[in-house]
């Protein structure tokens, strides 16, 4: 089979390369990652004039051919042809800022160097305009030895006329690409500088747009106020919002879980569709609304430049505990679900940072524990109140929310003084200027994430559900038997009960762990089979089972396993999804094992000073 | 270079903002190679002229440079390897 001809589109950070990429290609785009390496590979179809089609990829963005980042590092293999699973180019769309010639045009001259057929997309001519610039295309393409074509990917413009430009490159012969000469960068960054210079027709200094809202945003009073708006709004929107399409899907799901049960025969097929497959990856894709909320805000405060305004806003406290200020959104999204802000680690340049960002993610307190402690909390803590709208039950879930947040802050210091010492770029980012994104490019976006998600969900998550299934259904239990006792599940759990015997915890707790892998809030009805509360009402079971909790267990025991919540890694999504980000085992096992160090320690703690104390 | 109405030389981290200076040197050698790579990409570089533009709020770290026609953020530590010359 004759592959498609395939053109790399390549330019620096901020030069609208994504967006050109869109504008060419459309919704229709595959992701897919580099062998070895976690960097997303973006392809996509183009149509020539004449019906020819053609393979797009979008490099990540890249300053040189010297690379500062596995990303650039992927960019510059892939244009010389030494990149694992890519074709080489048949030819190259160098994407560069007509607002920032002198900086683009070094790379862009290098690229050049390399041999490609290759076109200069000269883009965002029209904010260059707005900062007073105008730029001779004439010039700027006799000086490069090149094509150059004006264009504003965000509004679509030049695009068809680059169409044209790739028909004519690419039915023109191409006889390989240069060995780079181990070009010096000072010698191009100059040259840079004066072809920069050369392509300037007139220049009139204007007050920047950007540095007036920098002046707002990055403000060291008004600058973190605005952020804590925007974060607060941004919170509200994926609890608020999120309330309808879930209850949509919990319908959706329980309507065909009936409808299989009505349609097959009792038994351990359909206990294992029903009970397991769509039981348990229902579960989870109960939070696909609330991650493309997350995913929508944090694509806007991406394509908005905010991102990295937050970023320089938060660096030095993050700094502090050894992380970067890229961190900071990713952790706090994952107060919301661990998941999308590992997810979002991506944008972390620095691999050691990204890893020790990812391994403390877990540590935030995520929505999907709320179900844990609001039964927790209700059933042992009184509801006295401590001042004026302040209730202790209040006090001891913020207090829950503090120890992770503290938790997470101590263990990226350790990590960072210890497996993960040394390395990191510190902090050194470009603060782009302010644009608005087009609307399409958030929604290409979004549905990347949608199908990334589900696609796990019905591959890792979908496989590990049948597991737990297996393991708390077989051997079926006899008459007069009590499922929990017989299961493999109930065994693991007698083996676990000794395990955790000396940190408080009683049988019912120790058969809940396991299944409470597959979701964390599977904890609460988990608990409840334990009970055996098979009665047919069980939606009232709410109340019965907190009744039977406070007969049952002692304080001592409910903070304890309060504490252990707060820890312990018990959600199978958050492991799967540190594999697919670290690209191995190696990580997301040290995280399950460091996690669970830590849970078993400080529920030990709680329970031990809670009966020292009498409680 | 050390004539009457000539500010003193000064290192960037210490750069009032707003005001603009003029790269002299650059300690290469108390950069990590990344982070001096870096620094090149961004175009510093002897003889460019750069201006302190913003400051973190906390501990006025970091620092927004402008350096030709971008703005880029670099941490105080990192400035302080730049060494520069007021301008005016």
């Amino acid at each position: 089979m004759n592959p498609l001809p395939l053109v790399a589109v390549a330019g620096s950070p901020n030069a609208g390369k994504s967006a050109l990429f869109n504008a060419l290609t459309g919704a229709r785009q595959k992701v897919g990652n580099y062998p070895g390496v976690t960097v997303e590979r973006h392809s996509g179809r183009l149509t020539l004039a004449d019906g020819r089609p053609v393979e797009m990829v979008d490099l990540p963005g890249a300053y040189s051919l010297e690379p500062a980042s596995p990303d650039e590092a992927v960019t510059r293999d892939v244009l010389l042809g030494k990149q694992a699973g890519e074709r080489q180019p048949d030819a190259l769309v160098i994407v560069i800022d007509a607002s920032n010639l002198d900086n683009h045009l070094r790379f862009c001259l290098q690229l050049i160097e390399l041999g490609h057929p290759t076109i200069v997309a000269l883009n965002m001519v029209d904010l260059a305009k707005r900062d007073g610039l105008e730029l001779s295309v004439e010039r700027l393409s006799r000086e490069l030895g090149v094509p150059v074509i004006e264009t504003v990917a965000v509004r679509r413009r030049g695009i068809a006329e680059l169409r044209t430009a790739l028909d004519d490159m690419l039915s023109a012969p191409f006889c390989g690409v240069h060995e780079p000469v181990k070009s010096d960068l000072i010698h191009l960054q100059r040259r840079a500088r004066e072809i920069a210079t050369a392509a300037v027709i007139s220049e009139t200094p204007v007050r920047r747009w950007t540095h007036r809202l920098d002046s707002v945003l990055l403000h060291p009073v008004v600058g973190p106020i605005i952020l804590a708006l925007i974060m607060f709004v941004m919170f509200q929107g994926v609890f608020a919002w999120s309330e309808t399409p879930k209850s949509w899907i919990e319908e959706g799901v329980a309507s065909l879980s009936n409808l299989v049960s009505g349609a097959m025969p009792a038994g351990l097929l359909r206990s294992m569709i029903v009970d397991g497959a769509i039981a348990g990856v229902g579960a989870v894709i109960t939070f696909l609304p609330q991650i493309l909320i997350l995913f929508f805000f944090i694509l806007l405060l991406e394509g908005t430049g905010y991102m990295v305004r937050a970023a320089f806003l938060m660096d030095r406290l993050m700094h502090g505990v050894g992380l970067s200020g890229r961190a900071f959104i990713p952790l706090l999204s994952s107060f919301a679900c661990a998941v999308p802000g590992i997810m979002a680690t991506r944008t972390i340049e620095d691999p050691k940072d990204r890893l020790t960002t990812i391994l403390v993610a877990p540590l935030m307190t995520c929505s999907a524990r709320l179900p844990v402690y609001t039964l927790i909390i209700a059933a042992f803590i009184p509801n006295t109140r401590l001042a004026w709208g302040v209730g202790l039950q209040g006090v001891v879930m913020f207090g829950l929310y503090v120890t992770g947040i503290c938790g997470a802050l101590l263990a990226a210091l350790v990590l960072r003084r210890g497996v993960l010492k040394g390395g990191g770029g510190g902090f050194m980012m470009e603060l782009p200027k302010y644009q608005w994104p087009p609307l399409k490019d958030v929604v290409i976006g979004i549905l990347t994430r949608a199908e990334i998600f589900l696609k796990r969900a019905g591959t890792i998550i979908l496989g590990t559900t049948i597991i737990l299934w297996a393991l708390a259904s077989i051997p079926q239990a006899g008459p007069g038997q009590k499922q929990s006792d017989v299961s493999i599940a109930g065994k693991i759990g007698r083996g676990i009960e000794t395990v955790v015997r000396p940190i408080g915890f009683n049988h019912d707790i120790s058969m809940a762990l396991l299944p409470a892998m597959a979701a964390r809030e599977v904890a609460v009805s988990a608990i409840a089979t334990v009970y055996s509360i098979d009665s047919p009402d069980e939606k009232a079971g709410a109340t019965t089972l907190q009744d039977k909790l406070q007969h049952r267990w002692s304080l001592a025991t409910a903070l304890a396993f309060l504490a252990w919540f707060v820890f312990a890694p018990q959600c199978i999504s958050t492991i799967a999804v540190t594999r697919r980000e670290t690209n191995g085992w190696k990580w997301p096992l040290f995280m399950v094992g460091y996690l669970f160090v830590l849970a078993y320690a400080f529920a030990g703690a709680t329970y031990w000073t809670a009966v020292a104390l009498g409680l | 270079m050390n004539a009457p109405f000539q500010p003193e030389a000064t290192t960037l981290d210490l750069l009032p903002v707003g005001s603009q200076a003029r790269v002299t040197s650059i300690g290469w050698s108390l950069l990590e190679e990344s982070e001096a790579c870096r620094l090149r990409h961004f175009g510093f570089d002897e003889g460019v002229t750069v201006e302190p533009m913003h400051l973190g709020p906390f501990g006025r770290d970091p620092i927004a440079i402008r350096v030709g026609r971008m703005t880029v953020a670099i941490r105080r530590r990192h400035a302080g390897a730049i060494l520069v010359q007021p301008i005016r």
